[in-house]
């Protein structure tokens, strides 16, 4: 693996294992004629935060749709080593069950549960590491009643952490337009991952907001030890939050490295040519 | 074989039968995603307009080609404007509402348009003339298929050619799919959205109510509820093409007519509704998005 | 509106009988059509003007309904007013009358049954009414055959249902929406035709009769009080399951449902299990039809295929839908007002279909989110903010 040598050499936190979290051989994908992600390699380490540029339609989502068991793809191998758990491969494993393995990813086009609360909106990601079922329910052991309160209070707590505890019992549908993002991750969190996919957490935020943004995405990998593989096009934050950069384009990758390599590649400037580097 | 070729044939003529009511199923599927639960009362008031039409003009000592020709116009018309106005009723007000408030104002539309005919008309079957005359040259075939029946055929292949061709070359045809595809989209390039989707009704309408004067004078009788047995089958068969296809429309009537009149014919004929669903289900559990309907992975 | 006026005018013309010409029909119902398009504009205007407001962001009051129901003031006499009222009912009205209301019951029961599958779950079926008719011929069978009695069919009717949920459910529910609306609509339709065409089984079109009512320790009862009996009875079950459903709504079951209707593709990516989840909807539904099935038969006593067409699944839709999708005071007031609206209107015989169909489409034309719209848990934390 040409991946993580660069990575790891400046990167400041500790390696345990020198394996990845993370680790996909020559991804393809087809839609029909179309061939949306092409030979892709990419490895994440723990402690890393990873951004994965290019221009629109170069396959980033698609990347993030097939490694989270939306699509199957044509062809390649992922693989994740949780740590301190044995790697499996992702390979036709269905999506609730990535999640479950911990992968947790947020969305480009928000998609939250709109008329669900706030609160209920990330007790959802926590449904994957509870068990009370129907009977349970039904009758309210116990058991049930603990669960229940805990997964409140845990909820709760995650939204104080992300800052959405003001608006714990509004309905998803009637926050600002931020705090939809930042629900999202709350709601990734929720579902205790090792690895968390952000798709453009930035998109259509200010600069005060993309500010807090940064500083929120760094409190999870500093303090929660979660790693972070984001897709971003606001090229100042991609610059200052992360470790490594790859770069698509057309389905291929072009270009990894640290971001001062990327900025000087001649080759990612030729692809990001003629199409504005945008916010 | 010979009792093959006549199964074969009455199952090609319920499918005709079908599919011209399944087509309007699947335009208006195709282009606002609900299914019109109307739809077949447009049918059946295209009947009664025909009927009606017919009687009229037969008091009046009119010919019977001209009975005909003007009957179906004037039922064509009619259910037209039903279903235009059904839509601008019951639908249009309810765009960007909950689906399932659509298709129970469409269910709410449907008891209404029955229990109007219902109490407008009668609640018994009336006989409906054989509109369509006996053509002398076919007195040789008569054992194998009849002038009603070529005549049936017959127009189905016409509407279907008439709608390919709309539908592909003419500007609203283009505008209708492109609607189809993403409305907000069709409507940033200047397409009329409401337009596009009355036009749809129209059309749907108007071949359901051809269908509706086709079938009425094949069996010979009508009455209020006929709309919706043939609404159902019909858009069993639109979904078995492929909703929103129209191409799938038309192959989904004709495997359900043939499966049904074989079904009929060759085991049992108390069960063959039960077959029809049966082979409904089976389809979509093998191929859940229809027989041509494209499966379609929605993007994230 | 005003191009659909000359077509509504021109109308009145299928009115015209075969030898028969009503003239006088044309007039009235041209005099009706063009006093309600005027109102019907004048409607549709308001309530435009109604969204305009909300979307430029001015206060929109929350609807009366949803105050009375978060405000304690309001609502706890309103319970204790309607536990009197059911209390009394038997008593203060006919038997006539208890009877509709057991029937209304048996609606109250079932729809918020298919209130899980569709309300919550998402899910829309069209062939409800097939679990309903497994439990009534689970009833009757077994008391014809075996003589079981109804405390003892009551369960089996209910794992009857549930057992035919998952076996029809597991098929089918990889199929999306409107598919999966045609594919229930079949097996509804396919079960009807089975009881009807199946005569060793079922009995055919005649149906089994003599089907007996509940009994309470074998004690004999007169027709009077037997239906007291199973007015009490109904009002228990539905208690229950009011009871159940409520507190399946905010269980942990519950919200995955409703996740699920939301946005499938985020819920999975959420690790919840659309297959189980949805199926746990399907049977559960599918349960409550299956009791209230069994309750039916033993209602009517005499059950035949022709009470489960697909007009009775589209009935109880309707009540899921107008009433409120997932709310339960709303399903219960919907279901009320479907059966006992069609019930009143008997004064109208002929015209209460007609007007039952007008009803339903202005309903959602006007209120497209149903009688009372979703209406979800309030969590507080203040307290323990203060001491954490
Ligand atoms: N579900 C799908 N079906 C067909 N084509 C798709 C689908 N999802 C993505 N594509 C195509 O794949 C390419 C990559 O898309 P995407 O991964 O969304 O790009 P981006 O890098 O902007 O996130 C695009 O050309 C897009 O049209
Ligand atoms: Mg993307």
């Amino acid at each position: 693996m040409c991946g993580g040598s660069t990575g790891l050499k400046n990167a400041k936190q500790q390696h345990n294992a020198m394996e990845p979290i993370l680790e996909v051989k020559t991804l393809t994908m087809d839609f029909g004629g179309l061939r949306a992600l092409d030979s892709l390699d990419l490895a994440v380490y723990q402690n890393e935060i990873v951004a994965l540029i290019g221009p629109n339609g170069a396959g980033k989502t698609t990347f993030f749709n097939c490694i989270t068991g939306l699509f199957p793809p044509t062809k390649g191998e992922m693989l994740i080593a949780p740590p301190g758990k044995k790697p499996t491969k992702l390979n036709g494993l269905k999506p609730n069950i990535v999640t479950a393995n911990g992968l947790a990813r947020t969305f480009q086009n928000i998609r939250l549960f709109p008329n669900m609360t706030v609160l209920e909106n990330v007790m959802i990601g926590r449904h994957c590491r509870l068990s009370s079922g129907i009977l349970g329910a039904a009758f309210r052991n116990r058991a049930t009643v603990l669960e229940e309160e805990k997964v409140v209070e845990e909820s709760y707590a995650m939204l104080k952490k992300i800052g959405l505890d003001a608006f714990v019992n509004d309905f998803a549908k009637n926050l600002p337009y931020g705090a939809q993002r930042r629900l999202e991750i709350a709601r990734a969190m929720a579902t205790d991952p090792f690895l968390l996919l952000l798709d453009e957490p930035a998109a259509g935020m200010n600069l005060q907001e993309t500010r807090e943004l940064d500083e929120l995405i760094v409190r999870i990998r500093d303090e929660e030890g979660i790693s972070i593989l984001l897709i971003e096009h606001d090229m100042k934050l991609v610059m200052s939050l992360s470790d490594r950069i790859f770069v698509v384009d057309y389905g291929k990758k072009i270009a990894q490295g640290t971001p001062a390599e990327i900025q000087n590649n001649p080759a990612v400037i030729k692809a990001y040519l003629g199409e504005e580097i945008d916010a | 074989m010979e009792y093959f070729l006549e199964l074969f044939l009455s199952g090609l003529i319920r499918g005709s039968i079908y599919a011209l009511i399944a087509l309007g199923y699947t335009m208006v599927y195709g282009i606002i995603e609900l299914i019109n639960f109307a739809h077949g009362e447009i049918y059946m008031i295209g009947a009664f307009t025909a009927l009606i039409v017919a009687s009229v003009l037969t008091m009046l000592g009119w010919n019977q080609i001209a009975i005909i020709l003007l009957a179906s116009v004037v039922a064509v018309i009619y259910s037209s404007a039903y279903g235009y106005t059904v839509e601008k009723i019951a639908y249009q007000p309810l765009r960007g509402a909950p689906r399932l408030s659509a298709l129970i104002s469409a269910i709410g539309m449907s008891l209404f348009l029955q229990n109007y005919v219902l109490l407008a008309q009668t609640s018994d079957f009336m006989p409906f003339p054989s509109l369509i005359p006996e053509f002398k040259f076919m007195e040789s075939y008569e054992h194998i298929i009849s002038s009603p029946e070529i005549v049936i055929l017959a127009t189905t292949t016409l509407v279907m050619i008439f709608l390919a061709f709309l539908i592909k070359f003419t500007r609203m045809g283009k505008a209708m799919r492109a609607t189809a595809q993403d409305r907000e989209m069709a409507m940033l390039v200047g397409v009329d959205v409401d337009r596009i989707i009355s036009f749809t009704f129209i059309i749907g309408s108007a071949t359901a109510a051809l269908g509706g004067v086709l079938i009425a004078s094949h069996i010979g009788q009508i009455n209020f509820y006929i709309g919706f047995l043939a609404g159902i089958k019909a858009f069993v068969a639109a979904v078995l093409g492929g909703i929103g296809s129209i191409p799938g429309a038309v192959v989904g009537s004709l495997v359900l007519g043939w499966t049904e009149s074989f079904f009929t014919g060759y085991v049992s004929s108390d069960y063959e509704d039960v077959f029809a669903f049966l082979f409904l289900v089976f389809i979509l559990i093998f191929r859940p998005s229809g027989i041509m309907g494209r499966a379609e992975t929605e993007k994230v | 509106m005003f191009l659909t006026f000359p077509i509504m005018v021109i109308k009145v013309n299928t009115i015209e009988n075969i030898v028969v010409w009503r003239w006088k029909n044309l007039f009235i119902v041209g005099i009706g059509v063009f006093l309600l398009s005027f109102v019907w504009r004048y409607l549709i205007k308001r309530k435009e003007v109604g969204k305009k407001k909300a979307e430029a962001g001015e206060l929109v009051k929350p609807p009366i309904t949803q105050r009375v129901l978060k405000e304690p003031k309001f609502y706890i006499p309103a319970l204790i007013a309607v536990a009197v009222f059911a209390i009394a009912f038997p008593f203060v009205f006919s038997m006539y009358q208890t009877n509709i209301m057991v029937t209304a019951l048996i609606y109250v029961v079932i729809s918020l049954g298919l209130n899980i599958v569709v309300g919550l779950a998402g899910l829309l079926d069209l062939g409800y009414v097939a679990f309903y008719a497994v439990g009534a011929y689970t009833y009757a069978l077994l008391n014809y055959h075996f003589g079981l009695g109804f405390w003892t069919v009551l369960p089996i009717g209910a794992a009857m249902g549930f057992l035919f949920g998952v076996l029809l459910g597991f098929p089918v529910l990889r199929l999306r929406g409107d598919y999966l609306a045609i594919v229930t609509l079949g097996f509804g339709e396919i079960i009807r035709l089975i009881l009807e065409n199946w005569n060793e089984f079922s009995f055919g079109p005649s149906g089994i009769a003599n089907i007996p009512r509940p009994g309470l320790f074998g004690i004999q009862m007169s027709l009077h009080s037997s239906i007291i009996y199973l007015y009490f009875l109904m009002i228990g079950l539905t208690l229950f399951t009011i009871f159940v459903v409520n507190r399946l709504q905010d269980s942990r079951i519950g919200r995955a449902w409703i996740a699920l209707r939301e946005d499938e593709i985020a819920c999975q990516a959420m690790g919840i299990d659309k297959t189980k989840t949805k199926l746990t909807a399907f049977a559960l539904g599918a349960t409550w039809a299956g009791m209230g099935g069994v309750v039916f038969a033993a209602k009517t006593t005499f059950i035949n295929p022709a009470s489960f067409t697909i007009w009775e699944s589209i009935i109880i839709l309707c009540v899921v839908v107008i009433g409120g999708m997932g709310s339960i005071i709303g399903v219960i007031i919907g279901a009320l007002i479907l059966i006992l609206l069609p019930e009143y209107l008997r004064a109208f015989s002929e015209y209460r279909m007609l007007i039952f169909g007008a009803v339903l489409v202005v309903m959602m034309v006007f209120r497209p989110g149903g009688i009372i719209s979703d209406v979800r848990r309030i969590y507080r934390f203040e307290e323990r903010e203060t001491t954490a």
